[in-house]
């Protein structure tokens, strides 16, 4: 690919100008320009306005709290990610090409729904599961394993996004072989898939986590949106702009946006340029 | 970022496995525990939708979608996510072939700033505009409450899709044909049109669905913007929420069953697709 690049290189013309103005300036008004000036509000008075917001002690619940559900959800999808990229790649089974189609419906779905959708069977009070689960001292809706299921809903296909395109491209061989060679299944994953798919593992678990962080609509519903109990950061950015603290909304939404873009920043700079595109 | 928000990336570069074997007892256990999980996480609370929503009767459940109200929600969520999708199809397709075809310093820059719309917590996103379209706006454009707000929400989250379904397609395309065209004096107008177009429609087409898709379904980024007036701004996600928030959880299943009829179409479109770029590759 990259010496397509250069053999295909012209020299700029006024058309070459136009179109860059034209990526730059959208680009410019709709992303760069509104994320700077979010900075700017949130950094306004200096660190002040987020100093005061890591003082608050619900915040810091919140913050804390969004971390663990986070955390969780990254966990299980990273676990059930790379276990079904590797059943859809290596594997024939019937119901294969639903299922791929299948997985990808998180990404379509609103997160009203996923909510909704999440109430409706795990929900305390006339949900399928719910009542049965609560009864044996499960609390789902309204509690942290909720949110968690909320939260591993949405950012669900991002790890098999990364890892099936890279699983497809290194083969089977080495695996054959090893297999030949007398190498059990453990072995052979332990010691060929997951070095082959290591950084496709790295990046979907960062994007996951970007993903994870900032969950918004389904956890404001499953969560019941306590405070101090289950209020999430992006839940405090919604709250404190509503009750005109603007400067503590700007200032979550600052700390927010700074994990996100650092996310896709590492993920930007440390995936390989050949090979993705 | 190119597998991770776009299907149709993957898919061209998906080829048949070579081998692909007959499941063992221990990678059928495997797929047992992950359908048990998926079913647990994404299936049955789904189904949960569409049966609660039928619960009432079909007529009950379409009763509710035609509501006056209702209706003028899912009428404005449409139009702007089509018209968004619109927008994308050209400004999408602009970028790709700018990221692609062209090299200046900065680059990796525009690179970042494409992903962020789909890692920055919608909420956040729905701030980032206000901050720069809303009330206090430096330069004195204000969508607030207003119909515009809705299409900057939309083009601000949807802004990833196109372009990244597009840009692997056409870094892969072989420009020996292009400069044969132009050769042939073809200008680059017509190259494109003639020769480039073709060969990434399919992916454009996925890109659009995966927009469209994601217009239809947004909920974060308008809460702050938009206002949430019905008949004016009220989207149908938000519909949805004051109908949770209102205790009338089959009336949300009912309007929640339009969006995911509409998820569903699109996953469809989207395998579809897929199915036609890998056989042309």
């Amino acid at each position: 690919m990259a010496e397509h690049r250069t053999v295909h290189r012209r020299r700029a013309t006024p058309t070459t100008w136009l179109l860059r103005a034209i990526v730059v300036g959208y680009l410019f008004l709709l992303v760069a320009w509104p994320l700077s000036l979010v900075a700017r509000n949130a950094l306004d008075g200096g660190f002040g306005n987020v100093q005061a917001l890591l003082e608050d002690p619900d915040v810091v619940h919140a913050l804390r709290l969004t971390v663990v559900v986070a955390l969780w959800a990254v966990a299980i999808n990273t676990v059930f990610g790379v276990g079904i990229s590797i059943l859809l790649v290596r594997y024939r089974f019937p119901g294969k090409r639903v299922l791929s189609a299948l997985l990808d419906l998180p990404l379509s779905v609103s997160p009203v729904v996923v909510g909704l959708a999440i109430v409706l069977v795990y929900g305390g009070r006339g949900g399928w599961l719910g009542p049965t689960l609560e009864a044996n001292g499960l609390q789902v809706v309204y509690a942290t394993p909720g949110m968690v299921l909320a939260t591993a809903f949405v950012a669900l296909p991002l790890v098999i996004r990364e890892v099936v395109p890279v699983l497809e491209e290194v083969g089977m061989e080495q695996e054959l072989a090893a297999q030949s060679l007398g190498a059990s299944a453990w072995q052979r994953f332990r010691r060929i898939t997951l070095p082959s798919i290591r950084w496709a593992v790295v990046y979907g678990v960062v994007l996951s986590l970007a993903r994870s962080l900032g969950e918004f609509g389904a956890v404001k519903i499953v969560s019941g949106n306590v405070l101090g109990e289950t209020r999430t950061a992006t839940l405090v950015v919604e709250e404190k702009y509503l009750n005109f603290d603007k400067a503590g909304a700007y200032a979550t939404a600052f700390l927010l946006a700074l994990v996100s873009v650092a996310c896709i920043t590492v993920v930007s700079l440390v995936r390989p340029k050949e090979g993705t595109r | 970022m190119t597998a991770a928000v776009a299907s149709a990336g993957r898919s061209v570069l998906r080829r048949r496995p070579a081998g692909a074997g007959a499941l063992t007892p221990a990678s059928g256990a495997g797929l047992g525990v992950a359908m048990l999980w998926f079913s647990l996480l994404v299936l049955l609370p789904l189904s949960a939708v569409v049966l609660r929503a039928a619960e009432g009767g079909w007529g009950e459940a379409w009763a509710t979608i035609t509501n006056a109200q209702t209706l003028a929600a899912i009428r404005l969520t449409v139009l702007a996510a089509l018209g968004v999708t619109a927008v994308n199809v050209v400004m999408g397709t602009l970028i790709a072939w700018v990221l692609v075809r062209d090299r200046f310093p900065g680059q990796r820059l525009l690179e970042v700033l494409i992903d962020i719309p789909f890692a920055l917590p919608t909420i956040v996103a729905g701030l980032v505009l206000l901050s720069l379209y809303g009330t206090d706006s430096p330069i004195g454009i204000d969508v607030a409450n207003n119909r515009s707000a809705v299409v900057l929400a939309f083009l601000f989250v949807t802004l990833p899709f196109v372009v990244r379904t597009v840009q692997p397609v056409l870094a892969e395309l072989d420009p020996e044909v292009e400069e044969a065209a132009a050769s042939l004096g073809a200008s680059r107008f017509t190259t494109f049109r003639r020769i480039v177009l073709p060969s990434i429609t399919p992916a454009i087409a996925a890109g659009a669905a995966l927009s469209f898709a994601r217009g239809v379904s947004e909920y974060g980024s308008l809460v702050l913007l938009s206002g949430n007036l019905p008949f004016r701004t009220e989207v149908t996600s938000v519909r949805i929420l004051s109908s949770i928030e209102n205790d009338n959880l089959s009336g949300a299943a009912a309007i929640a069953t339009v969006l995911l009829l509409i998820s569903f179409a699109v996953i469809l479109v989207l395998d579809l697709l897929q199915r036609r770029m890998v056989r042309r590759g």
